[in-house]
């Protein structure tokens, strides 16, 4: 039943549904009504990944080795739970620069560098041709092994038929033609292929329900169960050392490790990869779902390798069918046909889908980052001159599909019987690691650049080349396999599988080893040797910054065109009708009639750039919109020099801003200080020049006085006796004065002795009272006490109190109207302090006076006969002295109408409710 | 840049557990040749641990902010 | 007729001093206490002598001196000024305050005797402030 003809009609039925989904994805795209913008087609196209490696080339490991397959897809689990971080910053910035390939996102990322563009492109295609090549050796020796149904024989050796009656060679041939089908059939601006992303998730769910079918018919039909398998497994010595594999069968723990470091970068880095992941995103929000959906996917496709693996290795004992064959090979021996063919249908997905997705990616790179740019350069070409390039864009991209899948086919040929479908497509994942440095650096520093980028990948692609690619040619024959047991010229140290003496470590992890070393190593030399050219600095803010910009990047073209130019120009590129669409869509946006009014500005050339740069890629698009826009005579390299010395002014004038206010706080401290040393200066010197004044002014009477008598002997009795009165008074007052100064400069000093004890306020008031008395009679002043019975104790110096009392007295004595003078004492407690009052019905003080006579030598309101007989500093002294206590001194007065002269004193916190008893 | 967000956290903390968990030296732990229900210790602490991770992530990244 | 001084100064004890030394040469004396006081008997007793206390209440000696300077009416009155601080400040203020002579407190009463005799003797005094040609020794 199983014949060639109906293997291949159900196979072309297969491809024409594929047809049919991408169909009818295209159409619902072009109405707008998107079937691939949702997050778990999204997860689906990711799952690309599986490709016929997967699909068969698993089972195919695990027999060998066990588990070793694994980290091939732990390691994407782990970089899509980083992907909402990493993969999404790439997917914006591809999106707002109309990014078309990998290669294209590293040439924008690097200054639109064209090198960088081709480099990428040329490291891509090199590295995946024998990704390729695999998958035309899954499919061509699955369709041979069905094709031998019943019986299960393995294929020819590679090579052993001619071409023209190889399978693999038909295989590549139809599977470029519906890449070509699928891929090349119009221009998009956009550079979106909604109909093949919807095929390409068709195809996920196919070979995924094919490899479980296969998996649980191996476990629960052939066997017992996983139990059962894994039992007969165990009783087979040979297969015992596949239980525990790892550090044996499977290699050491390094290889594990780089092999998940390995998957993880391919995950994103693999052309095709980037296609779906980050080219065909549609909403970054899918990314979420994905995270964990395709995750789930390849656990899924995986969950059956090893019961797969061991049922063939018990079921196959001597060895003489090839393990990748296992999942095919398996339904065969059974009979089930119908499961065989699924199986095939399965891999031919697995094969289909990979290709198609790979040879668009790498066709697109090969025409916008590689040829392209040579043809537009050279000028014998006359490109520029061309009305509608249109049709040889898509030429140059069919021609480079052929071409992928040709290389593939002779790879498949020099190489691929030498390896298993694994460390097949393990060479191509070590390639792709090579953009990992350049891209991940791009995107998160500023500093990497140009220079840098070439060199890591240089570096990295020659030791790839030199450590991976060289021995596969050497494994295949096609090489003397001289090179890799002796090295080249017999220099052991340079042998490529144990570089430098590097053993005892698989191929894979040795090439990932010295590769990454190169390959980093040049890229940070060749950042920090050589300062960023401005185009480069734009690109690289552009990249790193995405999330701060919100619009379209700038462009820093400071040229002005016109429009007609900038159209005709994508007109060549995108066909003139397309054109139109888009310069008038254009026209409407900025609110202007037609593309006649359209300035030819800033704007209009970067619209036209990004047109360009989605079909042709940035470098190119850069080139050919420098064809129609011409700079002004101010170069890049000069505006990018004022932006960023303008934005390091900004960055010192505000540290300056910073240090100004600093400063200026500074200064007015100071200023203050000053200010208040000033005032403190001042102060010094009135206080020494009044007290100077106030000692000579009695001494001048008393000198006077004493010379006059000495000088007039014969003065008169009454008058001798009048000028020795005052010359005692003037002593007396000068002797107070000096032992007011002295007082009060102990005071302020803190040399003051203070004999602090527990007082009864009572008596003091009482024996003050009494030693002013004889004052107050011989004034004609009358003086009353009001003294509560019961008045609470407090913390003072006695003497100090009493000096206290005595003045204010006495002041209130001397201001008093003789005769009518009337004095009241008045001693209360209210719990919290103890409180003396001093009542005069003198003269009182006027409110503006009222704070200055507690001022050191103020003397206001004159007494009604003579100057005031005081020092002018009883007051401050008494104040200072109250004040130590804890106590307050003020005044309250109405002129005319008297004082009123109040002290308090706190009563200690312990006695507040001990009081003293009445004596 | 915005302050990361405590989903920003989660994430990278959930995938250093990855990278704990799928190395050496757990990965020793399991790597002997005793069985669970039949099946190798190794394969099942691999895939159970597998699963775990991927239900974790659709809880940290879909879960609810 | 009898040389006329005014003893503008607040300290009652040192009034009664200079009271005493200047009538004990012959001149006749009137007393201020304050600026405002000394100012209206500049107006009406028109002496030939201030002796002026730097520090006066009201009205400063200072202020006083450039008063009696800015009136031609008391073109010929001479002022001593006394200065209780003593510092060079006060007295070149009293200088530039067009003082003629000044002496510090507390001075010798011989010094000053002889200082304000020297100012009346001084032959600028031929017209007396205010007074009639006719009025002049």
């Amino acid at each position: 039943m199983l014949q060639g003809w109906f293997i291949v009609t159900v196979s072309f039925a297969y491809i024409g549904l594929l047809f049919a989904v991408a169909w009818f994805a295209d159409k619902r795209a072009a109405q707008g009504r998107s079937i691939i913008s949702n997050a778990w087609v999204y997860s689906l196209s990711l799952a690309v990944y599986a490709t016929a490696w997967t699909f068969y080339g698993s089972v195919g490991r695990a027999a060998t080795d066990g588990v070793g397959f694994l980290p091939i897809y732990l390691g994407p689990t782990l970089t899509m739970l980083v992907g909402w971080f990493v993969l999404r910053k790439m997917v914006r910035i591809a999106r707002l620069n109309r990014t078309t390939s990998l290669a294209d996102f590293v040439a924008s990322r690097y200054g639109k560098s064209a090198l960088i563009g081709g480099l990428v492109t040329v490291i891509a295609v090199i590295g995946i041709l024998p990704y390729i090549s695999l998958q035309l050796k899954a499919v061509s020796t699955s369709f041979q092994i069905l094709l031998g149904y019943p019986e299960v024989v393995m294929p020819l050796k590679v090579g052993s038929v001619v071409v023209m009656q190889d399978t693999a060679f038909y295989v590549a041939l139809f599977m470029a033609l519906f890449a070509i089908a699928f891929g090349t059939r119009q221009l998009d601006a956009a550079e979106r292929h909604e109909g093949m992303v919807a095929a390409v998730a068709f195809e996920s769910i196919v070979k995924l329900i094919a490899f479980l079918a296969v998996g649980v018919y191996v476990a629960y039909f052939m066997y017992d169960g996983l139990g059962d398998l894994f039992a007969r497994a165990a009783g087979r010595p040979d297969l015992e050392v596949l239980m525990a594999p790892l550090g044996g069968a499977a290699g050491s723990y390094a290889s594990w490790v780089w092999l998940t470091v390995l998957s993880m970068f391919a995950i994103v880095f693999l052309p095709r990869q980037f296609q779906v992941a980050v080219i065909e995103n549609t909403d970054e929000r899918h990314l979420k779902r994905a995270a964990w959906l395709f995750p789930l996917y390849m656990l899924a496709i995986n969950v059956f390798v090893l019961p797969i693996a061991f049922g063939g290795l018990l079921h196959f004992p001597l060895g003489n069918v090839d393990a990748d064959t296992f999942v095919l090979t398996l339904p065969m021996t059974q009979k089930a046909e119908g499961l065989a063919l699924l199986v095939f249908i399965g891999g031919l997905s697995a094969a289909t889908g990979m290709v198609i997705v790979e040879a668009i990616a790498l066709s697109t790179m090969i025409c916008n980052d590689l040829v392209m740019p040579i043809l537009l350069r050279v000028r014998a070409f006359r490109l520029s001159e061309q009305r509608d390039l249109s049709s040889l864009l898509l030429d140059i991209r069919r021609a480079a599909i052929i071409a992928l899948l040709m290389g593939g086919y002779f790879y498949y040929l020099l190489a691929g019987e030498a390896y298993a479908l694994v460390s097949i497509g393990l060479i191509s994942f070590a390639a792709a690691a090579q953009f990992a440095p350049a891209v991940i650096f791009g995107l998160y520093w500023r500093g990497g650049t140009r220079t840098g980028a070439l060199a890591g990948l240089l570096a990295g692609f020659s030791v790839w080349t030199y450590t991976l690619l060289l021995p596969a040619f050497a494994k295949s024959d096609w090489l003397g396999a001289d090179l890799i047991e002796h090295g080249p010229w017999g220099i052991e140290l340079l042998r490529p599988t144990q570089l430098f003496g590097l053993a005892g470590l698989d191929q894979i992890t040795h090439a990932m080893i010295w590769s990454m070393i190169a390959n980093v190593g040049a890229y940070m030399v060749g950042s920090v040797l050589r300062r960023q050219s401005a185009a480069e600095h734009v690109q690289a803010t552009l990249f790193v910054d995405v999330y701060q910009q919100t619009g379209e990047p700038g462009s820093p073209w400071r040229g002005a065109t016109s429009a007609s130019a900038l159209q005709t120009l994508v007109g060549r590129f995108l066909g003139p009708g397309r054109a139109v669409e888009l310069f008038t869509a254009y026209a409407r946006l900025r609110g202007v009639k037609g593309v006649d009014e359209l300035e030819g500005d800033r704007d209009l050339v970067r619209f036209a750039e990004l047109q360009l740069a989605g079909t042709i890629g940035a470098a190119s698009a850069r080139t050919m919109v420098a064809t129609v826009a011409q700079e002004e005579p101010l170069g890049l390299e000069e505006v990018m020099t004022i932006i960023d010395e303008a934005s390091q002014v900004i960055a010192y004038s505000h540290r300056l801003e910073e240090k100004q206010g600093e400063l200026e706080a500074a200064t007015q401290e100071l200023r203050a200080a000053n200010e208040r040393l000033k005032e403190l200066d001042r102060l010094k010197d009135d206080f020494i020049s009044t007290v100077t004044h106030e000692l000579r002014t009695p001494l001048t009477s008393i000198r006077a006085f004493s010379e006059i008598l000495h000088d007039n002997p014969d003065l008169g009795p009454a008058e001798r006796q009048r000028f020795l009165g005052l010359v005692i008074k003037e002593s007396e007052r000068l002797t107070r004065l000096i032992n007011q100064v002295l007082d009060l400069a102990k005071i302020e000093s803190g040399l003051a002795e203070w004999r602090t004890a527990e007082l009864d306020m009572r008596e003091i008031v009482l024996e003050a009272v009494n030693a002013t008395s004889a004052i107050f009679k011989s004034r004609g002043v009358r003086i009353d006490t009001r003294i509560e019975p019961m008045v609470p104790s407090v913390m003072a110096d006695r003497d100090r109190l009493m000096q206290v009392l005595l003045n204010l007295l006495s002041n209130a004595a001397k201001f008093c109207t003789p005769g009518t003078g009337r004095v009241e004492v008045r001693l209360a407690s209210d719990g919290d302090v103890v409180r003396v009052d001093v009542e005069d019905n003198g003269v009182g003080i006027s409110p503006e006076n009222q704070a200055l006579i507690f001022e050191k030598f103020r003397q206001v309101g004159d007494t009604l006969t003579e100057k005031p007989s005081g020092t002018g500093l009883g007051l401050a002294i008494c104040l200072r002295i109250v004040g130590h206590f804890g106590g307050r001194l003020w005044v309250e007065s109405e002129p005319g109408r008297g004082s009123v002269f109040s002290f308090d004193l706190p009563i200690p916190a312990s006695d507040a409710r001990r009081l003293v008893a009445n004596a | 840049m915005r302050k990361p967000s405590l989903r920003a956290y989660r994430i990278v903390s959930l995938f250093m557990l990855g990278c704990l968990l799928f190395n050496y030296p757990i990965l020793a732990l399991f790597n002997v040749g005793a069985t669970a229900a039949g099946v190798p210790v190794l394969y099942v602490y691999l895939f159970v641990a597998w699963g775990i991770m991927i239900a974790l992530a659709a809880v940290v990244i879909e879960g609810g902010s | 007729m009898a040389k006329r001084v005014l003893i503008a100064e607040d300290e009652p004890s040192i009034v009664t001093s200079l009271e005493f030394l200047m009538r004990q040469c012959g001149f006749e004396t009137r007393s201020a206490a304050d600026g405002e006081e000394a100012l209206s008997l500049l107006a009406t007793f028109r002496p030939h002598l201030v002796l002026l206390d730097i520090m006066l209440p009201r009205r400063s000696g200072l202020e006083l001196c450039r008063l009696i300077r800015d009136d031609a009416a008391l073109a010929g009155t001479r002022v001593l000024m006394l200065t209780a601080k003593g510092g060079h400040r006060d007295i070149d203020r009293g200088h530039q305050a067009g003082a003629d002579d000044y002496v510090t407190k507390p001075f010798s009463t011989q010094d000053l005797v002889a200082r304000a005799k020297a100012l009346l003797a001084d032959p600028v005094l031929h017209l007396a402030p205010g007074s009639t040609p006719g009025d002049s020794p």
